[in-house]
């Protein structure tokens, strides 16, 4: 752990979390069962962390984008609030599919941004 | 202003973060630092927006860069995903499916405590 190292963390954590609030405040809000904000946060900071896995990006960088930015751009605390929220309001078919398609697109798309990202490094 | 106050809160949980991966269970092959992670912040989100800020008289700005900004960034699903990833590739399918199971189950039973303490509590 270096100055350096940390003072990226803190940048891509300062950018990944406005990003995130940006994104789901304009998003989640449109009166749909499914929070499509969080739900794209998640979905293409899975995506783009698995990028930057797969071709291994120097140490800082990966630091910068995918510890800081993708690390603060996607959240699991939020995913599991709403989660909760649609269970205690009995929506048991969009809770089903809200936890289906963050998981399995989720991994899904992190493995595909691995393959990419290996490809071309 | 909030966005900055949220850029904040994502300073500090990114940092705090990425210090727990540095100095626990670096070597464990089982992401456990990003799980308790992940726990703890389902639960904390929850008893922060179910109570605590029902009760404290701060801002709704402050309560944004605290909740969404701190917590939203301390947790983190982009590294889950990738970490099962990471598991499947190296064959170890049983602890990657144990990982999905214990974040599905395990979150949400956290989740749900941080609204059962406040429930629970006397008022």
């Amino acid at each position: 752990m270096t100055v350096a190292g940390i003072l990226m963390v803190a940048a891509g954590g300062f950018f990944g979390a406005i990003a995130r609030y940006s994104l789901s405040k304009s998003l989640n809000a449109r009166g749909t069962a499914l929070p499509l904000g969080t739900l794209l946060v998640n979905l293409l900071g899975a995506l783009l962390l698995g990028f930057i896995t797969g071709i291994h990006a120097p140490r800082y960088a990966a630091l910068l984008f995918g510890t800081g930015f993708m690390g603060a751009f996607t959240t699991f605390s939020t995913l599991k609030l709403e989660m909760i929220g649609l269970h205690l309001k009995k929506f048991k078919k969009e809770f089903i599919l809200y936890t289906s398609i963050t998981y399995g697109g989720g991994i899904l798309l992190a493995y595909l941004g691995y393959l990419a990202g290996d490809l071309i490094r | 202003m909030v966005y900055f106050l949220v850029g904040i809160g994502g300073i500090a949980g990114a940092l705090l973060r990425y210090m727990a991966g540095v100095f626990f269970f670096r070597h464990s092959l089982f992401p456990f630092s990003t799980l308790i992670i992940n726990l703890l912040g389902s639960f904390l989100l929850a008893y922060l927006t179910t109570g605590l800020f029902k009760r404290l008289s701060i801002s709704q700005e402050l309560k944004t860069a605290i909740g969404t900004g701190f917590v939203g960034s301390f947790t983190t699903f982009s590294t889950l995903s990738v970490e099962t990833v990471n598991l499947f590739r190296n064959g170890h399918w049983l602890l990657a499916l144990v990982y999905i199971a214990a974040s599905i189950f395990l979150g949400v039973l956290a989740s749900r405590l941080g609204h059962k303490t406040v429930e629970g509590a006397p008022s």
